[in-house]
């Protein structure tokens, strides 16, 4: 499973320029967070103090964990029911696209889109072009990209508040990590990326669409709108919702390759950048490096095995016609020319490893091993890197797991960052580990055994089920991406897609605040000759057993079902 | 209940209000102002004028079945292909039996078309957006010998047009190369000042 050489050096120069990236703006996060003046306050200090007027809060009053929990909490509710009611009405506000009228978006799907928006997942039942306004795309929509992007950013800085301070009481202010992260962080990139996004050929207009005659004489309305701005923010947030249907294989979404490379940088600098603010948090930049590595080394493995699967041709292609056929592109259904099989597995892997879920190419039509590697890595938990503060505070669940059961192999108290793992720690990080199990396989048990769940994906056979692992996969991982032959608007699959998105992230969130409130309580103990150090290779080896063996023991018999069966029978040639 | 009004409910609200005037009014209008006057044309959609008509965008593929033109990819969007307002792709499985019916008809009429060579595979598969402008350089070879007769040039003739509108990938290392349809289509017809 080695792809070819321009593939690996694509893949390589964006992890490395990535890395890059992510060390000084780690460095940039932590100083933020923490309220310390940086080259932009000037700017940004004044809007900053602003909106905490607006909001009456204190800026220097923190939060217990509790509390913490309960405006993350209300403030996502807030936010779907606003939402839901802005694409109810979205007729009747302002900005419609023009030539393509849309009127209210249905109950249910409303519900799903609010619900997908505000929990940083982007699964979307609708076509953009032709079902939002450009004010519920850019009013609504990318509103949700920035806020829910900044929550996982402030999760992810509570915890690692908990986990480095001593006998705290409390783990930061949300509102204060909200404001920050989306201010300082989010705002200022994304005009710049979007930018650069312009300069390549990604549209930005409030213009109607356009009709053309085309060359042969045909007619071609071509939907239009403030693309850029949004696309910026749906890569930066790994939100991935797209504009338009196709996502960014749309060519107004991501016009050439260079775009291309851009878009997957942007989603890779803020998970990794995070690595960096927690290694100067916990006082050694070590502990940072190592939660890296174990990112980058998943990161790379599953982008092998994506990219060599797609250059290979389609087995299922009868061999009369193969003999017809120039297969040296590799597998192009579905993929782009400007992209070909290369950056197509590399983006999908690069989607999925983060919680992002654009796709610049259809997932559903890769070869079975190809698709494996996105439904994989959203089952591992999308903590490689991971989402925008979710892929931090997930990989610590995993370290916390780690370290318990380096522990029960010496037999000592496992430890953290010189804080005691003990039995209250241990049940909230399992609970995280099994609602997103229990999620994704038990709405998936349905959608097998009922008619509404059955009448969902497109193709047949081991694929069939498939589409619909990958559904629940996706929403119960708030990644986003899908399998998207399955028919995904209709009330069986609006509705639990939505319960299934609810609980993958507040399911986690809760107890990973748990986690952090009673860490920061606790004492710190001086690391004795029994402490497993959570610092360099022996580390980094376990933590990705830890991660690999959860996933695959817990999803291995599903998966067998689905793209296992599906590549065998592909190597048959068997069709559906 | 009051402290929870005004500890929770209330920042929950404002602050929505606040990050949707900020971050969903007041940004977007920032980035179309820079993009309006610093990159227009892409801004606009890369639109393509010819005497004072817009023929299309750059960026998004068109239909062609004449055999003087050179022909793009399948398309999954709508019924006829290429419809923008329906962007995707097929989201046929490896295993379909509908896909390797598509492939099996398209490779036929390609050969009917062009002659025996092997036809390249991007031309008898549907892509992502169904909206792609773009084939392959070896897509585009494969057609040299159709249009040169159709338009009754020679096909070094007809190659040194395909030229002017390939790109090489970025730094010969991000993306693929890549042959511009309509551009080279435009082209071949004078069209493109």
């Amino acid at each position: 499973m080695i792809p070819s050489l321009p593939g690996l050096l694509q893949a390589m120069s964006l992890f490395a320029v990535a890395i890059l990236i992510a060390r000084p703006l780690g460095g940039y996060i932590r100083k933020v967070m923490e309220g310390e003046r940086v080259f932009l306050s000037p700017v940004i200090r004044p809007v900053e103090r602003g909106v905490y007027k607006v909001m009456r809060i204190d800026e220097t009053v923190e939060q217990r964990w509790t509390s913490y929990a309960v405006s993350v909490i209300l403030f996502s509710f807030v936010c779907i029911l606003a939402l839901y009611l802005q694409q109810r009405f979205q007729a009747s506000l302002p900005l419609d696209q023009g030539g393509v009228p849309v009127g209210p978006v249905a109950p249910d799907l409303a519900y799903n889109t609010a619900v997908s928006f505000d929990t940083n997942t982007n699964w979307q039942n609708y076509a953009g072009e032709t079902t939002m306004t450009y004010l519920t795309q850019m009013a609504g929509l990318a509103v949700r990209n920035f806020v829910s992007a900044a929550t996982g950013i402030a999760v992810a800085l509570a915890l690692t508040r908990g986990l480095v301070r001593k006998m705290s009481p409390t783990i930061g202010n949300f509102w204060v990590d909200l404001t920050r992260s989306t201010l300082y962080i989010l705002l200022p990139i994304s005009i710049v990326a979007a930018l650069v996004l312009v300069s390549q050929g990604v549209i930005q207009t409030f213009a109607s669409s356009i009709t053309v005659h085309t060359l042969q004489g045909a007619v071609q309305t071509i939907p239009l709108g403030p693309v850029a701005s949004q696309e910026a923010i749906k890569e930066l947030g790994t939100n991935g919702g797209g504009f338009f249907n196709a996502n960014s294989a749309h060519p107004f979404e991501n016009p050439t390759g260079l775009s291309d490379w851009f878009e997957m940088l942007l989603i890779l600098i803020i998970p990794f950048g995070l690595t960096f603010t927690f290694g100067r948090m916990a006082g050694n930049a070590r502990q940072g490096w190592a939660l890296l590595a174990v990112m980058v080394i998943v990161l790379s493995a599953g982008s092998l095995v994506a990219m060599a699967s797609e250059e290979r041709s389609n087995p299922s292609i009868p061999a009369a016609v193969a003999g017809e056929v120039n297969q040296s592109a590799g597998n192009m259904e579905g993929k782009e020319t400007r992209f070909g099989a290369d950056s197509s597995g590399l983006f999908a892997t690069v989607t999925t490893g983060t919680s992002t879920g654009a796709v610049n190419s259809m997932h559903d039509s890769f070869l079975p091993a190809g698709g494996l590697v996105p439904l994989f890595n959203i089952e591992l938990g999308e903590i490689t890197p991971g989402g925008v503060g979710a892929g931090l505070y997930g990989i610590l669940v995993f370290a916390i797991i780690g370290v318990f059961i380096a522990g029960l192999m010496v037999g000592r108290t496992p430890e953290f960052l010189g804080k005691k793992i003990e039995a209250y720690e241990m049940k909230m990080a399992m609970l995280v580990v099994l609602f997103l199990a229990f999620s994704i396989l038990f709405f998936t048990a349905v959608a097998t055994a009922t008619a509404a769940g059955k009448a969902g994906p497109l193709n047949g056979g081991p694929h069939g089920f498939s589409e619909i692992l990958y559904a629940f996969s996706s929403q119960t991982g708030n990644n986003g991406s899908a399998f998207a032959g399955l028919s995904g608007n209709t009330l069986f699959y609006n509705v639990t897609g939505a319960f299934a998105m609810m609980l993958g992230r507040y399911a986690m969130i809760v107890p990973i605040l748990a986690i952090a409130g009673s860490m920061a309580a606790k004492r710190r103990v001086a690391p004795s000759l029994g402490t497993f150090p959570t610092t360099g290779p022996i580390w980094v080896g376990l933590l990705i057993g830890v991660i690999v063996i959860v996933g695959a023991l817990t999803f291995f018999p599903a998966l067998a079902l689905g793209p296992i069966a599906d590549q065998l029978l592909n190597n048959a040639g068997r069709l559906f | 209940m009051r402290s929870f009004i005004r500890t929770q409910l209330w920042p929950a609200v404002s602050i929505l209000l606040a990050f949707t005037v900020i971050t969903g009014l007041v940004y977007p209008a920032v980035v179309t102002v820079i993009a309006q006057v610093v990159f227009p044309s892409q801004a606009n959609g890369s639109m393509i004028v010819v005497d004072g008509n817009t023929v299309g965008s750059s960026l998004i593929g068109q239909a062609f079945d004449a055999p003087q033109y050179f022909w793009g990819r399948p398309s999954a969007a709508g019924a006829n292909g290429y419809d923008p307002t329906l962007s995707g792709g097929s989201n046929l499985s490896s295993t379909s039996q509908t896909l390797i019916t598509d492939i099996t008809q398209r490779v036929d009429a390609e050969r009917a078309a062009n002659g025996d060579a092997p036809v390249p595979i991007e031309l008898v598969t549907a892509s992502a957006s169904g909206l792609d402008p773009d084939i392959s350089p070896a897509a585009a070879e494969y057609q040299v010998a159709r249009v040169a007769k159709a338009r009754g040039m020679t096909e070094d003739a007809v190659r040194a047009v395909v030229a002017r509108h390939t790109t090489q990938p970025f730094l010969w290392l991000i993306g693929e190369p890549t042959v511009h349809v309509l551009e080279l289509n435009l082209d071949l017809d004078g069209l493109l000042k």
